[in-house]
């Protein structure tokens, strides 16, 4: 029993962590425990979630991919580049039919995803260094693209799935959740998936067992992009607008979202079960925080040190487990 | 009291258990001044626990332990040296960007006004060095020098800190024979100053060479102990094992009859084979139904050649054929698909220790199993067969493999190939740190593969192991091939000769 617990350690101790800010937020706040909110949590960390999704293959495997927000601006920005904008508009873009901006947006992230896979497997450069510069590289592209103005229409489809609801239900909410079940029936029932483990676990070991090592990676690295290109679709949809800048904040609420949640950033442990845990506990943390009485400005102080805390429980669940 | 000073070190009732399970068993042992104290048994008989109390690496224990006739209890590595015993562990723990005397010095720089004094510090190296008759220059860098050096320079480290009770573990492993004897000299004048030395090996001959005293363990025992000029590895053996284990024992001490097939099908056809400066001009045959031995010493390209057969590492020239098919090998999924299988000379890059053993197993026949979805409980099964065939303990298949012990490790590393046999079966260093009764399963189950008509080819640095193995042996030497045995009879002295 206490053998099936410590392996359990890994899950358990962000499920508690979660129930605790619930509770804490429950009592400090009326506001804070009501239907209406649990929306608006699930709401927020939607576009968090679907990047989180192909982050957590990458991390998985032990690689990092710095790039997903760089690569969600640009395809956020990419898919209105090539939507019919407004009169007052002032952007040089090239209007094509919805299903064909969707298309090319989608190519787009999916070239930049395989040019990170080709700089890190084929070339050797470390994910971390190299995905580096593609955060700039897009960043670069965004700018070139939009030229400091700000763009607002989207296709159909994309502000639908965006912006829209069905059932009362915001569609966004949907696919994030239909993301993360794909993510979590790959990474469990797949052969695939398995291999994501093992390389993860011990790269050496699955290469001599005959496991074709880059190709994963390159996958993983694939998929991440692409993940991370729905996201910003979605996200600009959801916003209302398409701008530079507009997702600097979701590289660390992704990271913080799968290691938090307790998936090991030295890869082979963890899951997407992991990762919707960590994204409860970041939209929980950032919800809660405006619905209780303190000084806003302390907030984000705050928040700091309850990721901290959990890193370090993170951090030494693993030392339980791994000590056993 | 009587008349003699105290040992040195001096064991009375050690007992030790992790989580239920007896390590030590009630275990007195008494090292001597001046003395080599060979110690011998199988893995887990309880030898490297014991070591491990000594240097003060486990500190929770029953018994009593003496220095000097003073009783001690070390808590940490740090309290027995400072009590004056140092320990040479395996994996050397050398820093290879340092200089030789900074590695000498380590944690213990001369300094001048706070600043480090190098010329006090190399004249003091170089000085030291000399004493135990070891010859070189202290300003190298640690990395540039050979494995063999480095022990030795380790070795002069924990004696340059105080230790006057050395625990070397598994020295010769790595080593060259010339490497082997020089050790041995510098141990011989380590003795001859008065200091003590705990000789732990695998290698009997070895043990049986350089020890005053050997002490066999089994099963956390102490068996006997010994002057070694009174006894034989064939004593010793029994000893460590219990039982007699004729076969093995032909390789250790006697010479081999091999028995080659020239008449089989080649399975595995190796012209020319060059990469960078690690072997050049291989050419090899592997028969179907027979093992090939390759034989040669550490450093003689070897380890480069299992993995450049393997795809892992690129050949510059030369041509590889599988059932006469040419196949250049970029990548070890792609050697794998042509019917090349390969397990590497350390467990710990073969194997993932934080998943269970059949997943272990199933790793590298999953694409057969089913191309989309995994299939669990055909995992399972397989992997519940293969436990069961090669008598794997625990017998599950769900355990943690870093839970087993390195013998039914590297049966597990064996099973994930034998689903679905390969053509070929490359093994690296197939038995390095077994004990006998391992070794003995794995020769079992090699010969066991070779007989369904597999070709097999075992690389060692130890004759050993080619000799218990091999029905034909070719011996390299600075990266060429350089003799042929075959169908003839051939001693480990001649193999040792050749390389």
């Amino acid at each position: 029993m206490t053998v099936f617990l410590r392996n359990q350690m890994r899950i358990i101790a962000p499920f508690a962590t979660l129930i605790v800010l619930v509770a804490f937020f429950s009592l400090t706040s009326r506001s804070f425990a009501s239907l209406d909110n649990a929306a608006n949590v699930l709401t927020q960390i939607s576009v968090t979630g679907i990047i989180a999704v192909g982050l957590t293959f990458v991390i998985l495997c032990a690689e990092i991919d710095l790039s997903v927000a760089a690569i969600a601006n640009v395809t956020g920005i990419a898919v209105a580049y090539f939507t019919l904008q407004e009169g007052y508009v002032n952007i040089a873009n090239v209007p094509l039919p919805g299903f064909a901006a969707i298309l090319l947006a989608l190519l787009g992230c999916f070239m930049l995803g395989l040019v990170n896979a080709a700089g890190i497997t084929l070339i050797g450069i470390p994910s971390f260094i190299m995905t580096l510069a593609m955060m700039q590289i897009g960043a670069g592209i965004s700018a070139l693209l939009v030229r400091g103005q700000i763009a607002y229409a989207v296709p159909d489809l994309v502000s639908l799935l965006g912006a829209g609801r069905v059932a009362g239900i915001p569609c966004l909410v949907l696919v994030a959740a239909a993301f993360l079940l794909a993510g979590h029936l790959v990474l469990t029932y797949t052969r695939f998936g398995r291999y994501v483990y093992m390389v993860g676990g011990n790269r050496e070991a699955a290469e001599y067992a005959g496991v074709n090592v880059r190709l994963v990676l390159g996958a993983v690295i694939v998929i991440s992009a692409m993940c991370s290109g729905v996201a910003g679709m979605l996200g600009v949809a959801h916003f209302g607008s398409a701008q530079q800048n507009e997702f600097d904040g979701y590289l660390l609420d992704a990271i913080a979202a799968v290691v938090v949640g307790g998936t090991s950033l030295f890869g082979g442990r963890g899951g997407i079960g992991n990762t919707i845990i960590g994204l409860l506990i970041l939209g929980v943390l950032n919800n809660g925080l405006d619905h209780i009485q303190i000084d806003s400005f302390l907030k984000i102080l705050i928040r700091g040190l309850i990721l901290l805390a959990a890193l370090i429980i993170n951090v030494y669940v693993q030392k339980v487990r791994d000590s056993a | 009291m009587t008349e003699e000073a105290a040992p040195p070190l001096e064991l009375r009732g050690i007992s030790k258990s992790f989580g239920g399970v007896a390590a030590l068993r009630d275990v007195d042992f008494v090292l001597r001044a001046g003395e080599i104290h060979g110690l011998v048994g199988e893995n887990g008989a309880g030898k490297s626990t014991l070591m491990k109390i000594i240097a003060g690496l486990h500190g929770q224990y029953d018994g009593r332990m003496a220095i000097d006739g003073r009783p001690v209890h070390f808590r940490s590595p740090r309290e027995a040296l400072a009590a004056g015993i140092g320990m040479v562990h395996q994996e050397l723990s050398v820093v290879p960007d340092l200089t030789v005397a900074e590695n000498v010095y380590l944690g213990q720089q001369p300094t001048k006004a706070g600043i480090v004094d190098w010329r006090a510090m190399v004249d003091g190296a170089r000085r030291h060095l000399a004493d135990l008759g070891i010859d070189v220059d202290p300003r190298a860098r640690m990395g540039s020098l050979a494995i063999g050096l480095q022990q030795l320079i380790e070795l002069a480290r924990v004696l340059f800190s105080g230790a006057r009770i050395v625990i070397l573990d598994e020295p010769t492993s790595a080593l060259s024979p010339p490497e082997v004897q020089r050790l041995f000299e510098v141990l011989r004048g380590v003795r001859a100053s008065g200091r003590s030395i705990v000789f732990i090996s695998h290698f009997l001959d070895d043990v049986l060479a350089i020890s005053d005293t050997v002490t066999t363990f089994r099963n956390g025992r102490l068996i006997a102990t010994e002057a070694a000029g009174s006894i034989d590895k064939g004593w010793l053996i029994q000893r460590m094992i219990g039982r007699g284990h004729e076969e093995l024992e032909g390789s250790y001490t006697g010479a081999i009859a091999l028995h080659s097939k020239p008449d089989a099908a080649v399975v595995l056809g190796v012209r020319g084979l060059s990469a960078g400066r690690a072997f050049a001009d291989v050419s090899l045959d592997v028969r179907a139904g027979e093992v090939l031995g390759i034989y040669g010493f550490m450093g003689c390209g070897l380890i480069e050649l299992a993995r450049t057969l393997f795809g892992k590492l690129r050949a510059d020239a030369g041509t590889m054929s599988i059932d006469g098919k040419t196949l250049r090998p970029r990548s070890t999924a792609e050697a794998c698909r042509a019917g090349i299988a390969f397990v590497p000379e350390s467990r710990r890059s073969m194997l993932f220790h934080t998943e269970p053993v059949y997943k272990n197993m199933s790793i590298s026949v999953l694409g057969r199993i089913g191309r989309l979805l995994l299939r669990p409980s055909v995992e399972k099964d397989i992997a519940r067969r293969h436990v069961q065939s090669l008598s794997i303990r625990p017998p599950t298949v769900e355990t943690l493999l870093g839970s087993l012990s390195g013998g039914n490790q590297q049966k597990v590393a064996l099973a994930k190939w034998l689903t679905w046999p390969p053509k070929v079966l490359v093994l690296s260093e197939p038995t390095r740190g077994m004990d006998v009764g391992a070794k003995e399963d794995v020769v079992r189950i090699v010969k066991g593969l070779r007989d369904q008509g597999m070709g097999v080819v075992v690389l060692s640095t130890e004759p050993e192991t080619v000799l218990s193995l091999a029905d034909r042996i070719v011996v390299m030497k600075k990266g060429r091939i350089v003799r042929e045995f075959a169908g003839e009879t051939v001693s480990k002295d001649q193999l040792l000769e050749a390389a």
